[in-house]
């Protein structure tokens, strides 16, 4: 039962069922909508990025495991205040630990806090059946961020 | 011929009533352990586990008497073809078909549907016509005609069902009418484990001139099914949840309808005369059989279908119930336990949600503790629609299922909630 206690802690538990950052902010400006066909679970992630990049605010709604809650629901509290550069890098390093690519994972830069925060949701990585939980908020929020780059391309 | 029917001693303790320890010892796979726990496994409606009979007959027949079929002249093509057409024959008295020639080998079920809706299908249905589905078809039996719809522009009406899973009938027979061409349903849900009335269904179907296709993957495991009686057109079902090996199906047609339907696939062994100007084909079943068939698996089919004979149906379906009746009773007073489908006439099988615990963190938990069930949305996402969530956990039982897996099962619930501090 040890695994299952790294698997389920403290905090994924308090966010699974207390998501925060729970809604649709009405000032929001790069949205995208994600689901995992094979149990259903379905996210929108919400951004407010600012003029500079940078992200003023972070939510998503949706319905899902505490897996896949808590994940959005911290991946929303560290992502305010970041850049689009470090939302991407905080995607592709998450992605990495996710998955078992911890060499490639980045985690110098982050502040002790976020990658705590980072290994706690990576502890998924034991159970692959259930990777793609923990990383369906992270990629709709990659998406989120990208496919708004393009509108701006093309403006 | 199996082991279990040569085997004299393995004979006589059938005759003295359900020994289910006995049974599981034919499973070499349930002695197994996982994550360090014995095996408790509660995923046979997803595909059942194969016991030794079966394992053995098909590596026999791959050292022994392996070689393709019905174009051979040699010894082992003869030994082949007898093999894979006694099987059809067994696969027919299965399901008490007229004839041999009723029955079409498949990949499995879904490859069954698809068969009828392209080849019946695309000859019968058009604009103006109907065809009637139930709410809580497994999306094998709503895609390919939702498929068929597209280019045939017929129209698809849904019969609903009631809080327990099970279908009104009052609202199918309004559905059903003059239009219909094609009525396509499940024998059992295999996320609810309702037994649905097919002989009634059937019954107002013909009274319109309507078609019946019946999805037995479920039923056939659990019912003993008898197609002239329940006077369905069409039956499908898998081998692999039969406790028979993956990669072969079933398609039971009455043979006049076989009989005027087109090819579904061409290639070899569906033809009669090839010419660069004209192709006839074969009489069915042969003729909805192009290129070599899952022949080693049909006869793993076959011999699942004499163990299953071999343990009498009636003490194996009185078994099931027993273990779903005590499961249920028992996981129905876990406190934030809610089973979904509750009709009076179900098989073996509990969808189950808890409050406060998504299905798929029960499944993870459940597996770490060696029980395996389903979490999801079961192929079925307007059932889910229709009882209001996104995902159940189900446990589904079998011939080798017992009482103390069932309390492992209820066990395993405790620790979810434990954990989730509910």
């Amino acid at each position: 039962m040890n695994d299952l206690r790294d698997l389920y802690q403290e905090v994924i538990l308090d966010h699974g069922k207390s998501p925060r950052n729970f809604g649709h902010p009405d000032g929001a400006n790069r949205t995208a909508h994600g689901h995992n066909a094979m149990c259903g679970d379905t996210i929108d992630v919400f951004l407010t990025v600012d003029a500079d990049g940078k992200i003023e605010d972070a939510a998503f709604e949706g319905q899902g495991c505490a897996i896949s809650v808590a994940s959005a629901s911290m991946m929303t509290e560290m992502l305010k205040g970041r850049t689009q550069a470090d939302a991407h890098h905080l995607f592709e390093t998450m992605h990495a630990l996710c998955t078992g690519h911890e060499d490639e994972a980045d985690l110098a830069d982050l502040d002790e806090d976020t990658a705590d925060r980072m290994q706690i949701l990576a502890g998924v990585r034991q159970y692959p059946m259930r990777v793609k939980c923990a990383t369906l908020a992270w990629h709709t929020m990659d998406k989120a961020m990208n496919e708004k780059a393009k509108e701006d391309i093309s403006v | 011929m199996t082991l279990a029917s040569v085997d004299p001693v393995h004979r006589s303790r059938r005759n003295s009533g359900y020994d289910v320890e006995r049974v599981r010892a034919d499973f070499p796979i349930l002695s197994r352990k996982v994550h360090g726990r014995p095996l408790v496994y509660l995923d046979s409606a997803a595909s059942a586990q194969k016991p030794r009979a079966v394992i053995d007959t098909m590596s026999r027949f791959m050292e022994e008497d392996y070689a393709n079929i019905h174009r051979g002249v040699h010894f082992l093509s003869q030994r082949s073809t007898d093999a894979f057409e006694a099987a059809r024959a067994k696969v027919a008295r299965f399901l008490n078909a007229a004839k041999a020639d009723e029955i079409v080998f498949t990949r499995n079920a879904t490859e069954s549907i698809n068969l009828v809706a392209q080849s019946w299908g695309r000859k019968n249905l058009g604009p103006g016509d109907e065809i009637v589905l139930t709410e809580l078809e497994h999306h094998a039996n709503i895609v390919p005609w939702q498929m068929l719809r597209a280019e045939k522009g017929f129209e698809i009406r849904v019969a609903p069902i009631d809080d327990t899973g099970q279908i009104r009938l009052d609202e199918t027979a309004k559905l059903i009418g003059p239009r219909t061409k094609l009525v396509a349903i499940s024998h059992m849900s295999n996320a609810l484990g309702t037994i649905l009335p097919v002989r009634e269904i059937v019954r107002m179907a013909h009274a319109q001139g309507a078609v019946v296709l019946v999805d037995g993957c479920q039923a056939a495991v659990h019912k003993q099914v008898d197609v002239q009686s329940l006077d369905a057109d069409f039956y499908a079902f898998s081998g692999h949840k039969l406790y028979g090996p993956s990669g072969i199906g079933v398609l039971y047609g009455k043979y006049a309808l076989l009989e005027a339907m087109p090819p579904y696939q061409g290639g070899g062994d569906m033809i009669d005369r090839v010419t660069f100007a004209r192709t006839t084909f074969k009489e069915p079943p042969h003729r909805f059989e192009a290129g070599t068939p899952a022949i080693v698996e049909a006869i793993g089919l076959a011999a699942a279908i004499d163990y299953l004979a071999d343990l009498s149906p009636v003490l194996v379906a009185d078994h099931e119930d027993e273990v779903l009746a005590y499961a249920t009773e028992r996981l129905s007073a876990i406190d934030g336990v809610t089973i979904h489908g509750t009709a009076a006439e179900k098989g073996a099988i509990i969808s189950f949600t808890m409050a406060g615990a998504h299905a798929h963190d029960i499944a993870t938990i459940l597996d770490q503790q060696g029980v395996a069930v389903r979490a999801g949305h079961h192929c079925a996402h307007p059932l889910m629609d229709r009882l209001g969530v996104t995902a159940t956990a189900r446990a589904s039982f079998a011939l080798y299922s017992t009482k103390a897996e069932a309390d492992a099962l209820v066990e395993a619930v405790g620790q979810v909630k434990r954990i989730f501090k509910l």
